[in-house]
């Protein structure tokens, strides 16, 4: 890796090549992985059989089946502790799990180099930390880097900075772009992540609790982008603690309880008061929306 | 591409405030990236003017003129060899000292930038943590017993290993998850120097009295012994340390997101970690081997260049080596003549400048973190 990259006869001079599109020279002459080629609709890009992931001495999942489509919002749901997370960072290709298979793209996702499975998955992590005052447009072009040394993203006229500044409009941080992201909210950190995960192009999108530090707006709007992503052809797979927000944007939910699928299939399918009731052990009421018939959700508050 | 070309939002106060923001920020960031050159061609310009002033002060001085012809003499480009006496005084002493001096703060900056790096830490520095008194015992080691089975690279190669087994203790000792603590690192750094104070300690007792004075006066760091054998020894070290770190810069940039969200953008970490640290164990035995202990160039410069031009790796490893540099040999010029005819230890120096710098540095990390919890 070292040898490849072009000499630095005085290294001073390296320093410049940050500019969008032309990019450093440490790869080029390396061999890039290609991209993956456009899914169909319902193409399978991630899924799991029978997955055992243990951590320590403690079961997180046992026997999960799970499978991410093209074009299709997968929803997680799931009392604290249920494995969530977990089943996410599995799919992410973070774990090696105790038994059973994880595949991203068709392939074992073990055998994916990181470059490449960069190309094919983004992941959204709960926290969003940073060690040093990079600004927020810094932050959100770091989404290209799996990019770099090719000028043009999965769409040809795409360049670095068209991708990254849509991405920044569709989370709405355009506004303080050029903040250091050390100095931004919770939720304003959390949005600029998600940007950052959008301009990576991968298509397939797996995000933990993307809406947990926001604002109700920018709940929506959120989960308004997680649908165009999908109906734009991406798989989308979205851990979410609000039921009538998984109820309202997943095509499909999978609510897990200790490290198993306790049910999956459409929210209005699935979401029933039996069956949360159980699974949150907290009486729970499922009703249609007055106006729309959309599915509600609240937890039964008689007394 | 994507739906996301279509504005989410119906365009509103909302959407006009973000578009408008986002071409107010355009400028800010432009500023940032112009920085860069600009520092650069100070540094630079700095380096220029300040290398045959320095060649010029000392105890027999020469004209900045006279240096500068004599230069371009050796260079074949015109000019006049000068005296026997000052030509001798330029390229004997002077000139081994000046280079040193600059390969050594190089190499000083650099390696610090690297470590806050790789740490993901800004007051990771190989004097802090210990690295530095690490590769001294290798160092100490050749000296004391007369070790000289590699002759002239024999001190650096022996504070290249013991730098490098320090790298890897503190690496492992101090992270957790992922993620180096700042306490953790500051107490396994004090941890490792007792340590290596000791072993030091230890050799000095078994020393005979020449190389006692030797050790004693090194350890302070100076680079009065500068000769061009001298100069030879640390090159191959800084040399291959100073080319391959700006490989690394952009995998840096991203590593600052944390190991697994670096992963996650293709980043092999791993692999990554490895390299590094043997560049910074490269870089610092480098700068130990001949000079001694030279504290805080390296967590001082990475600082004031992150301030001034953002924390982008790609300007800041080559600039920290350029501003190391200069910073390096402003400070010897400063340990030769302020005390004249005597010589401060550089060592001494850098320490007296760097240490308030430092507790600043503390007292605004704490403040940032709302304590050290």
């Amino acid at each position: 890796m070292k040898s490849s990259g072009g000499p630095s006869l005085f290294p001073g001079f390296s320093g410049f090549s940050g500019f969008p599109g032309c990019s450093g020279f440490s790869g080029r002459l390396r061999r890039r992985p290609a991209p993956p080629p456009p899914a169909a609709p319902g193409d399978v890009l991630a899924e799991t059989e029978s997955l055992h992931v243990r951590l320590g001495s403690q079961d997180v999942l046992s026997g999960v089946d799970v499978a991410a489509r093209a074009g299709e919002v997968l929803a997680l749901v799931g009392p604290n502790g249920a494995g969530k997370s977990t089943l996410l960072a599995a799919l992410a290709a973070d774990l090696r799990p105790a038994s059973g298979v994880v595949r991203v793209h068709g392939r074992a996702a073990a055998d994916w180099s990181a470059p490449e499975l960069a190309l094919r998955r983004a992941v959204l992590p709960q926290s969003a930390a940073l060690s040093f005052p990079f600004t927020v447009e810094e932050v959100v072009r770091m989404g290209r880097a799996p990019w770099a040394h090719r000028p043009h993203g999965r769409d040809e006229e795409d360049s670095d900075d068209t991708v990254v500044a849509e991405a920044m409009a569709a989370t709405e941080v355009g506004a303080f772009a050029a903040r250091p992201f050390s100095a931004l909210s919770g939720g304003e950190r959390a949005r600029v992540a998600l940007a950052r995960v959008l301009a990576q192009r991968a298509p397939l999108l797996l995000l933990d609790e993307p809406t947990a530090a926001l604002d109700l707006r920018h709940q929506e709007l959120v989960l308004r982008v997680c649908r165009e992503r999908a109906r734009a052809g991406d798989a989308v797979v979205v851990v979410l603690h609000d039921l009538g927000l998984a109820a309202a944007y997943a095509h499909r939910v999978a609510v897990l309880r200790a490290g198993r699928i306790a049910a999956e299939g459409a929210p209005d399918e699935v979401f029933t008061d039996t069956l949360l009731s159980e699974v949150y052990r907290q009486p729970v009421e499922v009703f249609p929306h007055p106006r729309t018939g959309g599915v509600l959700i609240t937890p039964k508050r008689d007394s | 591409m994507t739906v996301l070309d279509k504005p989410v939002e119906p365009p509103g106060a909302d959407g006009s405030r973000t578009a408008g923001g986002r071409d107010g920020g355009r400028s800010p960031a432009g500023r940032r990236r112009t920085t860069p050159y600009l520092l650069t061609t100070g540094l630079v310009l700095a380096l220029l003017v300040l290398v045959p002033v320095a060649a010029g002060i000392g105890a027999y001085p020469v004209p900045t003129g006279d240096v500068l012809s004599s230069v371009a003499h050796r260079l074949g480009l015109g000019g006049d060899a000068l005296d026997r006496v000052p030509e001798s005084v330029l390229w004997n002493v002077r000139f081994p000292r000046i280079v040193l001096a600059l390969l050594i703060g190089g190499a000083l900056g650099c390696a610090g930038a690297l470590m806050q790096g790789v740490f993901g830490n800004p007051l990771a520095e190989p004097g802090v943590i210990g690295v530095s008194s690490g590769a001294a015992v290798g160092a100490v080691a050749a000296i004391a017993l007369g070790i000289d089975f590699l002759g002239n690279w024999t001190v650096s190669a022996l504070a290249f290993a013991a730098g490098l087994a320090t790298v890897l203790l503190v690496y492992a000792m101090s992270r957790s998850g992922g993620r180096t603590e700042v306490v953790t690192l500051i107490l396994t750094g004090i941890a490792v120097n007792a340590f290596a104070g000791a072993l030091i300690g230890l050799f000095i007792f078994f020393a005979d009295t020449a190389a006692v004075n030797q050790i004693v006066f090194w350890q302070l760091g100076s680079l009065a012994q500068a000769t061009w054998p001298k100069v030879l020894a640390v090159l191959p070290c800084a040399a291959v340390g100073l080319v391959v770190a700006p490989l690394y810069a952009r995998k840096l940039d991203l590593l600052a997101l944390g190991e697994r969200p670096a992963r996650h953008l293709g980043v092999d970490v791993e692999r990554l970690r490895i390299v590094l640290v043997l560049v910074i164990a490269l870089l610092t035995a480098a700068a130990v081997s001949v000079s001694g202990i030279i504290g805080f160039v390296g967590l001082v410069v990475p600082h004031l260049l992150r301030m001034a031009a953002g924390p982008g790796h790609r300007f800041l490893i080559p600039g920290s080596a350029l501003a190391g540099a200069l910073v390096l040999l402003a400070a010897d010029l400063g340990a030769r003549t302020v005390a004249e005819p005597a010589e401060l230890p550089i060592g001494v120096l850098t320490a007296l400048i760097g240490s308030p710098f430092f507790f600043w540095l503390l007292r605004r990390t704490r403040r940032k973190q709302g304590g050290w919890a």
